[in-house]
Formats: C-alpha cells, sequence, structure tokens
C-alpha cells in the first residue's frame, strides 16, 4: 500500500532526477572521504558544505513549491518555517556544548550566562537529545503553519493578502527573535558549535555525511511530494489552485486540502532548516528576514512552478549565481537578483525546466516537418 | 500700560530697592568680607545676611560661591570670581564686577563651601532673584523656590509677593509659598489653603509637593488633604500623559496615513500590489537630500524652503518612475497579482542597490528648516513643529488626494475603470493611459510621503523597506478601495501602537499590532469599512 | 423552519449590498422533479438568488429550505453541493489543467475528504460510471485531452458531463444558452429536458424563445421579488411584465 502511494506519482524523468541526486549524495562525501588531497578526484570539505547547504536550501524550494506550484497559495513566509527548525537544530547543537563554552557552564549556553539566566528556560528543556530536537524541528513549524493556515483557510484569505500576512508573520518573528528576552540568543543568534551526535561538526567526515543527508533528505522529498502530487489528492489540490470555488460548488471542503499541504511543506521547511545549520555553523534572527523567504520562492519561479524538479534546479542555479556573483561583482548581485525577479515573471513564468519543455517541443515540431 | 501706572511701578521698584538696599549697600563689602572669612557657620550667617540684604549684586557672587568659583587673593585679600581658561582662571572683581586679569589656582585662595552650604546659597539667590528686575528671572526663582518647598524662603517670599505686580509671577510666588508654608509648621488651616493652592498647579512638580507633604505631615486632616490632592494631580496626569500618547499615536498614523495612501490607491483601485512602493517613499525623500545639497551649495538662503521646493520634485520624480513602471512591467502582469508581486519585489531590489551604488549605504544628512524645528508646550502636552507639520500635512495630502478623486475627469474615469472596465473603455475611456496615470499618481504620493518622512526618519537605501508591510495593514485593516477607511486605519494603527509601547516595549508593541491585523484580517478579510456586493469578487 | 414536501423552498429572502436590495422578499417553490425558468431583466435578482441557494451569499432574513429539512442559510458552499445541489456558471468552468476524465473524476459523486483522496485509487464502479459519462456527453476520444485545449462547445459539453458525474437532485443552470447558435440553443434545450427526467432543475435565462423551447412554468423576477408566475403565454399577457420589459 505504502509502495504503491509512493510510487504512484513517479514518472521517468523524476526517477531519474531522484536517482541523480542520490548519485551526487553518495559520490561527492565518498570522493573527499577516499581520495588523497593531491588527487584531482578529490572533493574539498568546503565544495561538500558548499552543496550540502545548497541541497538544504533545494528542499526549501520544494516546500514553497508545493503549496505556491500545486496548490496557488504564495507563501512569502516559508523563510519563517526554515528558520524555526534551524532553530532547533541550533539549541541541540548549542546543549552539545555542555561545559566547554567560554564561560564553561555545563549547562547554560554562553549568552545565557552572558544575560544572568539562573536556570534553564523550560522550553530547552529535551533539547539536548537529538530526536527530541529533530521531532521539534517537525513539529514547531507545521503547528505554526497550521494555527495560521486554519484561521486563513477558514476564513478565505487568499492570493496577496495571504502572501502578505505570511510576510508580516516572518516579520513579527523576526523581531522576536531579536529580542535577547526571548531567550534564544537575541541578535547573535546561536553559534560556536562544536559536537552533532558526539562527532565534531568541523570534521570532514561530519560534513560528508551531512551533505549525504542532505541529498537523501531531498530525494525522499521529492518521492513524497510527486505521490501526494500524483495522488487523487494531488488532483484536487491542482484543481483548487486553477478555480477554488468551482470546487467548492462540487462540494469539496477546500480549507482542508490547503491546509494539509501547507502544514506538511511547513514540516519540509523546517527538515531543510535543520539540515542547513549544522552545515554553515550559524543560526541567527536574520533567517527570519522576509526577504529570504522571497528569495525562495524566486528559486522555484527560475527553476519553474508546478514542477518537482524545477525547484531544485533553480535553487541551484541561483544560489550558485548569488555565491559567484557576492564574491566576484558584490555590487552588482542585487542587480542581477532584482532583475531575475522581473525577467522570470514577465518572459518565463515557467522557468527553466518549462523552457526546456518548449525547446524540446520546437526541436521535435521540426523533426517532425523535416520529413515532409 | 497709562503713564500715571508706569510711574507707580518705576517708584516702587525703587522704593524696595532703596528700602532694602540703601541702609545695608555700604556693608555689601563688609558682608561679603564675613563670607570669605571664619568656618563654614560664620559663612551661612554672612549668607543669610547677604540674603537678607536684597541687593542684586550679592546674586552672582553666591552663585560663584556655591559652584566653587569665588577666590580670594593671596596678594591683596580682594574677592574675585574665576572662570577656567585654559590653564589659567579669568578674573572679575566681586563686587564691582570689573575684569581684574587672569590668574593661577596658586595666586588664590578658593572659599570652600559643603553641600549644607550650597543648599543655604541656593535658597539665598533664590530669594535674591525674587526682586531681580527681571521679569524672568523672578518668575524663575519662584519656580526654583517652589520645587525647594524650604520654610527659610518663608520671609523673602512675603517681601516679594508686596513688591510684586505682575499677575502670572505672583501666582508662581504664592504657589511657592504655599509650598514652603507645608514645610514650615504653620497652622492647619494655613497649610489647607496651601494645599488647596498647589492642587491647582496639576503638574509633576506640584504632585511632587503634595506626595512629601502626604509623608512627612503629622496632622491627620493636612496628611488626608495631601493625599487627596495627590491622587487628583495624579489623574490629570495620567489624563495628560494619555493625551501625549494619542498624540504620538495621530503622529505615528500620519506617517502611516502618507506611506499607506498611495499604496491604497494603486492596491485598492487597481488591485495590483506593489512591493517597491516603499522604494517609491526612498526615492522621494533623497529627491530632499539632493535638493538640499543643492541649496547649502549655490543659494543657501533658499534653506528653509527647501522642503517645499523638493515636494512637487519628489512628486514628480516618484511619479514618473512609477509610471514607468507601469508601463515596462506591470501592464503585462494585469490579472496575475503574484506575480506582480515578485516582479515589484525585484524592481525594489533593484531601486535600492541603485541608490546605494549612487549615494552610497550610509544614512544621508537632511535638515529641517527653521519652521519646523523646536516644540511647544499645550497644557502638559509638549508638541514638536516637525511632528505637527507632517500631521498636518498628510491631512492636506489626504484631502487633496479624495478632491482630485472626485472633482477631476481624472478621478472620475479612475473610479470609472475601477468598476467597470470593459464599460469604461467601451465609452471611450483609454483605460491603460488611466492605469498608467492612476499609477504614478499613488507613486508620486508616496515620493511626497518621502519629503515628510526624510524629517523623521534616516534617509537611507533601507528607508522603504520597513513602511511596506505597514502600509498594506493599513490598506487592508481600513478596507481595499476606501480612502477613508485608510485615514481612520492608519490612526488606529498609531494610536494602538503608542498606547501598547509603554507596557510592551515597541518591538513587542509592533509584533502583537502585527498579530492583531492578522487576526482582525482572517474575521474580516475585507478590513472594517468593506465594500458590499456582486462587483467585489 | 417549516416542512415542507418542496424540494427548494425560498421564503421572505431578503440580501442587500451597501443599501441596495438585490433581493426583496422573495418567495419560491420548487416540487421534486419540476424544471423551472427563471427570467427577469438585468439587476432583477436572478445571479443573486443563484448565490443564496448555493452558499455563496449568506441572506439578511427569510429561509431557505431544502429537500424539506436542511436549512442552507446555515451551510456553506461545500455541504450544500454535497446535500445535491448542483450549480453551472453562465461561462464554461472546468479544470484547464486536468484531463477531461480527470475533471469528471473530481465531480464524480462519493469522495470529497481530503485524507481519504490521498491512497484513494479509482474503483471499478467509478471507472464504469465516468465510461457511461463519456460516451453520454460523446467525448470519449478526448477523454485524455487537457480541459484547456477543448473548443467553446466541448467545455460546454464536459460541463454538463460533470453535473451528470455529481449526480445532484437539483441543477441550477445560469444562462446556459448565452452566445450560442440556434441549432445549439436547441440541442441544449433538448439536453435539458433530458436530465428533467431524473434531475429537478432551475434555468435562469434572457432568451424567450429558449424558454419557449423548454415549455416549462415561469417565474419572472424584478427588482429583486416575484413579479409573476405561470405558463410563458400567461406571463407574456400580464401587463406589469410587459411593462417591465418594454419600459413604460
Amino acid at each position: 500500500m505504502i509502495t504503491r502511494f509512493l510510487l504512484q506519482g513517479m514518472d521517468r524523468n523524476l526517477r531519474l532526477f531522484v536517482l541523480l541526486v542520490l548519485a551526487i549524495g553518495i559520490a561527492l562525501p565518498l570522493l573527499n572521504q577516499i581520495m588523497p588531497p593531491s588527487s584531482p578526484f578529490y572533493v574539498p570539505a568546503w565544495l561538500l558544505q558548499l552543496i550540502g547547504k545548497y541541497l538544504s536550501f533545494a528542499l526549501l524550494a520544494l516546500a514553497v513549491d508545493l503549496v505556491w506550484g500545486f496548490c496557488g497559495i504564495l507563501s512569502l513566509g516559508h523563510g519563517a518555517f526554515f528558520a524555526l527548525g534551524g532553530y532547533c537544530m541550533g539549541m541541540y547543537l548549542m546543549r552539545q556544548i555542555g561545559s566547554r563554552g567560554v564561560y564553561g557552564n555545563p549547562l547554560l549556553p554562553d549568552f545565557m550566562v552572558f544575560l544572568n539566566y539562573k536556570e534553564l528556560p523550560w522550553f530547552w528543556y529535551g533539547f539536548d537529545n537529538f530526536g527530541f530536537a529533530m521531532l521539534m524541528a517537525i513539529l514547531v513549524p507545521s503547528l505554526l503553519a497550521f494555527a495560521l493556515g486554519w484561521f486563513a483557510f477558514r476564513s478565505r484569505v487568499t492570493g496577496v493578502y495571504l502572501s502578505i500576512i505570511t510576510q508580516a508573520m516572518t516579520f513579527a518573528l523576526m523581531l522576536a527573535f531579536f529580542r535577547n528576552d526571548m531567550g534564544l540568543g537575541g541578535n547573535n543568534g546561536m553559534t560556536d558549535f562544536k559536537e552533532i551526535l558526539g562527532f565534531s561538526v568541523q570534521a570532514d567526515s561530519t560534513r560528508a555525511v551531512l551533505c549525504f543527508a542532505s541529498a537523501f533528505t531531498l530525494a525522499l522529498g521529492l518521492v513524497v511530494s510527486a505521490a501526494i502530487v500524483g495522488s487523487r489528492f494531488g488532483k484536487a489540490l491542482t484543481a483548487v489552485r486553477d478555480a477554488e470555488s468551482r470546487m467548492r460548488f462540487l462540494g469539496y471542503r477546500v480549507e482542508g486540502y490547503k491546509l494539509f499541504v501547507f502544514v506538511f511543506s511547513a514540516a519540509m521547511a523546517g527538515v531543510a532548516g535543520a539540515l542547513y545549520v549544522p552545515q554553515v555553523g550559524i543560526i541567527n534572527p536574520s533567517e527570519f528576514s522576509p526577504a529570504n523567504s522571497i528569495e525562495a520562492v524566486l528559486w522555484v519561479a527560475v527553476g519553474g512552478r508546478g514542477t518537482l524538479i524545477g525547484p531544485v534546479i533553480g535553487a541551484f542555479i541561483v544560489n550558485f549565481g548569488k555565491t559567484w556573483l557576492t564574491g566576484a561583482l558584490p555590487e552588482f548581485w542585487l542587480f542581477a537578483l532584482g532583475a531575475l525577479f522581473i525577467v522570470v515573471t514577465l518572459l518565463l513564468p515557467k522557468g527553466v525546466v518549462g523552457l526546456w519543455g518548449q525547446i524540446k517541443a520546437r526541436s521535435q515540431a521540426k523533426k517532425a516537418r523535416a520529413p515532409a | 500700560m497709562s503713564p500715571k501706572r508706569i510711574l507707580a511701578v518705576l517708584l516702587s521698584v525703587l522704593a524696595s530697592a532703596a528700602l532694602a538696599g540703601a541702609a545695608l549697600a555700604a556693608d555689601l563689602a563688609g558682608l561679603i568680607a564675613n563670607l570669605t572669612a571664619g568656618g563654614f557657620g560664620e559663612r551661612e550667617t554672612a549668607i543669610t545676611a547677604l540674603a537678607a540684604s536684597g541687593e542684586q549684586r550679592a546674586a552672582p557672587i553666591l552663585e560663584a560661591l556655591a559652584s566653587g568659583q569665588l577666590y580670594v587673593r593671596k596678594s591683596d585679600n580682594l574677592v574675585l570670581i574665576g572662570k577656567p581658561d585654559g590653564n589659567q582662571l579669568s578674573l572679575t572683581e566681586a563686587i564691582s564686577g570689573k575684569t581684574a586679569g587672569s590668574g593661577t589656582e596658586a595666586e588664590l585662595d578658593r572659599v570652600r563651601v559643603n553641600n549644607r552650604l550650597r543648599g543655604v546659597i541656593e535658597a539665598a539667590v533664590g530669594s535674591l532673584t525674587l526682586m531681580s528686575p527681571d521679569a524672568r528671572v523672578r518668575r524663575g526663582a519662584a519656580e526654583a523656590l517652589f520645587k525647594r518647598r524650604d520654610a527659610a524662603s518663608l520671609a523673602a517670599l512675603d517681601v516679594a509677593l508686596a513688591a510684586e505686580k505682575d499677575p502670572r509671577i505672583k501666582r508662581a510666588m504664592s504657589e511657592a509659598r504655599a509650598a514652603s508654608v507645608l514645610a514650615s509648621d504653620a497652622p492647619t488651616a494655613q497649610k489647607l489653603e496651601a494645599i488647596a493652592l498647589v492642587r491647582e498647579r496639576a503638574d509633576r512638580d506640584s504632585l511632587g509637593v503634595l506626595d512629601a507633604t502626604a509623608n512627612s505631615a503629622t496632622d491627620p486632616e493636612v496628611k488626608a488633604a495631601a493625599a487627596a490632592g495627590a491622587n487628583a494631580t495624579r489623574q490629570t496626569l495620567a489624563a495628560w500623559e494619555a493625551a501625549q500618547n494619542v498624540w504620538y499615536g495621530i503622529s505615528l498614523g500620519s506617517v502611516l496615513l502618507l506611506a499607506a495612501i498611495g499604496l491604497a490607491i494603486t492596491f485598492g483601485t487597481m488591485g495590483v500590489i506593489n512591493m517597491a512602493h516603499g522604494e517609491m517613499v526612498m526615492l522621494g525623500a533623497y529627491t530632499t537630500f539632493v535638493v538640499q545639497e543643492i541649496i547649502r551649495t549655490s543659494a543657501p538662503h533658499l534653506f528653509d524652503a527647501s522642503l517645499l521646493i523638493a515636494l512637487p520634485l519628489a512628486f514628480v520624480v516618484a511619479g514618473g518612475i512609477g509610471i514607468l513602471i507601469e508601463r515596462g512591467i506591470i501592464r503585462f502582469l494585469y490579472g496575475r497579482p503574484l506575480d506582480t508581486l515578485l516582479a515589484t519585489w525585484g524592481l525594489s531590489l533593484v531601486l535600492q542597490q541603485a541608490v546605494r551604488s549612487i549615494f552610497g549605504s550610509s544614512n544621508r544628512e537632511v535638515g529641517a528648516p527653521s519652521w519646523m524645528s523646536g516644540a511647544f508646550q499645550l497644557g502638559q502636552l509638549n508638541i514638536t513643529y516637525g511632528r505637527l507639520w507632517i500631521v498636518v500635512f498628510s491631512l492636506i495630502v489626504f484631502v487633496t488626494l479624495i478632491l482630485v478623486l472626485r472633482k477631476t475627469p481624472l478621478g472620475l474615469y479612475m473610479r470609472a475603470v475601477t468598476q467597470n472596465r470593459p464599460m469604461a473603455s467601451a465609452m471611450g475611456i483609454r483605460t491603460p493611459r488611466v492605469d498608467a496615470l492612476t499609477f504614478g499618481l499613488g507613486s508620486g504620493i508616496a515620493g511626497l510621503a518621502g519629503v515628510a518622512l526624510s524629517q523623521i526618519d534616516n534617509v537611507s537605501p533601507n528607508l522603504g523597506q520597513g513602511y511596506i508591510i505597514d502600509s498594506f495593514m493599513v490598506v487592508v485593516f481600513g478596507g481595499v478601495g476606501n480612502l477613508f477607511g485608510t485615514l481612520i486605519g492608519a490612526l488606529t494603527l498609531g494610536v494602538v501602537n503608542k498606547f501598547l509601547e509603554p507596557y510592551a516595549g515597541a518591538v513587542l508593541g509592533k509584533i502583537l499590532v502585527l498579530v492583531f491585523i492578522i487576526l482582525f484580517i482572517q474575521r474580516r478579510p475585507r478590513g472594517l469599512f468593506a465594500l458590499k456586493g456582486r462587483s467585489v469578487e | 423552519m417549516r416542512s415542507t414536501s418542496a424540494l427548494l423552498y425560498l421564503s421572505g429572502v431578503t440580501v442587500s449590498f451597501d443599501g441596495f436590495k438585490a433581493l426583496n422578499n422573495l418567495s419560491l417553490l420548487i416540487e421534486p422533479g419540476e424544471m423551472r425558468a427563471i427570467i427577469g431583466p438585468n439587476g432583477a435578482g436572478k445571479t443573486t438568488m443563484m448565490d443564496v441557494v448555493t452558499g455563496k451569499t449568506r441572506p439578511d432574513s427569510g429561509e431557505v429550505v431544502f429537500d424539506g429539512r436542511a436549512d442552507l442559510t446555515k451551510l456553506d458552499e461545500a455541504n450544500i453541493a454535497t446535500l445535491g445541489i448542483g450549480r453551472k456558471f453562465q461561462k464554461p468552468t472546468v479544470f484547464e489543467n486536468h484531463t477531461v476524465r480527470d475533471n469528471l473524476l473530481l465531480a464524480l459523486a462519493g469522495l470529497r475528504k481530503w485524507h481519504r483522496l490521498l491512497l484513494a485509487q479509482p474503483t471499478k464502479d467509478e471507472n464504469h460510471r465516468l465510461t457511461e459519462i463519456l460516451s453520454v456527453i460523446r467525448m470519449e476520444e478526448q477523454q485524455y485531452m487537457l480541459g484547456a485545449r477543448l473548443s467553446h462547445g466541448q467545455k460546454q459539453w464536459l460541463e454538463i458531463g460533470m453535473l451528470l458525474a455529481q449526480d445532484p437532485k437539483l441543477l441550477l443552470v445560469d444562462e446556459p444558452v448565452a452566445g450560442m447558435t440556434d441549432v445549439e440553443t436547441e440541442t441544449t434545450a433538448q439536453v435539458l429536458r433530458e436530465i428533467n427526467k431524473t434531475h429537478s432543475v432551475v434555468v435562469v435565462e434572457h432568451d424567450m424563445s429558449f424558454v419557449r423551447a423548454l415549455g416549462v412554468k415561469v417565474t419572472v423576477l424584478h427588482e429583486g421579488s416575484m413579479l409573476a408566475e405561470g405558463t410563458l403565454d400567461q406571463v407574456s399577457a400580464d401587463q406589469r411584465v410587459v411593462e417591465v420589459y418594454l419600459g413604460r
């Protein structure tokens, strides 16, 4: 039953793509571990870290696409779910530092000692346990998404209204997390992590495993998303996207569909955030900035909304461009990013994947004409 | 004032000066000498005697003494006032006020005072200045004595009251006297009278006097009256504080209104959400900056008019760019609101970076013209001219806009296109042109907002970012497509924000407001003043 | 709530938008198995009446009862649709990014809950029903074509197929022949009469020749209230109706 469910949405292209993601996730860490640094096939640790980061971004993009591309909900607040997942991971990593912090307090993280905390706030309990922290990285974003979605979808808040509400949500969270008395590190957030599950976060082998874990999770995310989208539920979902009131007059309770996919997507974004934090070594409130959420939407738009491969490709293209441009021409990056928003919406509404499809269709048409 | 009155005033001043001063004038030198000789005890007697002399020239000497600037020259025992001037002290003779060159600390003996003496001196100066010919000085002295509430100043106040003609100063003096009475061991009836008088002031200082009396009085009747007075004062003060908060709220609301009203037009009538709206505001602020720079370098005398010159320019710059945006991007995206949102967001990034490249990323200084600086007091309200002008300006913009929409052909076309686009088009209205002009109008108003905001916010490339969410919230809260709703929405949010701030702090207050609006939109998705009907769908 | 044998019962329904009364104390009775034509000039309240019955608009006052037991003023669109009221819009709205078959599958009576749909596979019965409907609307050949690629006429047929799949007790049809040729109008009238054999139908229409072709009881709406009711000949003889349509 489950395997049938999981396989129902996979077409040939997607199956190949999932295999490609897995292959990258296995090959790169292996090359890093097996090859000597002198070999031309050696993959340096910084590259692993970079690819791992891109993979977690790709998972976030997939989450955004699931609500936007398939259900028409343009969320400008998915960065908040991502950051919440990241904070859960960050709290686990902070607890792992233990007495190795600057102040050497075995229980309280450095920033709490600095702010004169006498004891651990209640919401920090349990975060020394990896399993619990990961559960929270899924549950906390899901609950927020559930609360917001439950209100919003029942009141039929749609379109730009919903977009701005989600943006206001992440903006409010950013302001909240900037406050020191939130007990979550305030302005500086959390950093200086030492260990994850007993392995040093700085070690190459840890980076290799994290990179693989990101690839594996992305592949899993693709398979499950494909199953959802390919099911009868998925058909109803895209129908809601295209003609919501028509679905209501057919007797569908539209809120339920939206809420499920919104919560699922938020959980996926939370997992992406949890994968992201140990690889970049820091989480701070600026992750909640509305600009981040909107950038994630751009990844989807560039790759191709409403497809599953698109967001992954888009996340890689845009972030590669960002890494390259902010290094080579930092002045130019925001121009490029801004222009990309305009160009994609005006000229490439179906993104790179759609463009590829068009080119293929055209060349086929040419071939068909040629013999005649 | 009749010549007769003037004569009478002059005479009385002369008389009081003569009465109090003449007999002791010759003794001033002696009194001063007493001041510098002997221990602290003798010094106190001398100070009291000086105060009783009513000699105006004694006031600066006593002030110098209190601040440790009174010296005796070792060489000739002359009493001097020394003001630091580099390493040296520039000296003036204490009694005559003539300059006496300069000297070093080594050549002089400082006349020393202790804290107790400082208090005595303050009271003495107070009673001396009560007789000053300068009305402002007298008033200040009365206020100072009110705050000091020292039974010792009663005598001086009685003398001064008898001589005082100005009713306002007289009032201040009798209040000071009442405060002094409360500190003395006067009989209950007098004290009750004094409490009644102090209570009428109803400000922070009188609250201090009443609280002190309520705490220290032994007579239960006085105690009760003072406590009752303090409570009443507290309530009055709370009311003033609330009024002040309302004013701050209106002030914030007017800023929100300015930022949101342009968005209300583009979003309300065209259904287009322009994420670069904040950047139009920013461009208006930078236009102001450029105008001021040009004025500073080539026509400094025009500085006070800089904002007035900047207003039309900002409108044209932001409005022109708005029209370009509509023609270049937005018109291709009608019917795709979410794509419009993304494209205009991209545009906002480009505009921010462009401004950053041209003007740098640091804050730019925009000065306030003289008519916008300063503040005035209205009852217990403190109102700055800058904020007042912004409130006035936002209302002018609002009313003008309403008139434009109601009375001009453009307004008529805009309303026609909003209500029924195909019909308007069929009647010969060039809808694309109306769209462009509407968008230009909304953007131009954002530019005007930028001129006003340059006065209260940092002029930086990020200026606009902070306003887009707020503006949208105002428009949605008030009801889309309803400009009066925008007005009410902006003022309500402004006032609510300012009332939350004292309890929750600025950041938490803002979060609470955001959460409130998020919940509100979900209860009433179409805002406070919603348009109802089939056309809405 | 009154118990009634009528399939649809409206009594004293009033809806106002900013002071303008779109429906003014409207009362209407539709018997089971009946087909009714509702006519009236622009702004008479025909579409608003449909909105009230399908739950899109809440009336300010009045009763709306379906099937003698369900108070429609308390239910939302999805509930009302599930009770058995189908609606066909003036402009054909099919799901453009779904195939003809998927359009019908979505409309098919039965599964509506999201969690049931996640794991649901089409059953034999459902497949059988789909094939049946596809043959009724003569679209077997286009069953895997996307909705967006259908012609206007094909979309109309698909929408009728979707209504059949939904199998409602009462069918509300909004101006079905707007923009159609005479031949198409005649065909549509036949189809509606066919559908009426198994379903109750309310048709809102401007086109008098079409209403004549249907040959059913007619209700004339004017300014939100019922002006006249009877056969088409009766109402066209009514002086007030003539005034409303031809002006004074």
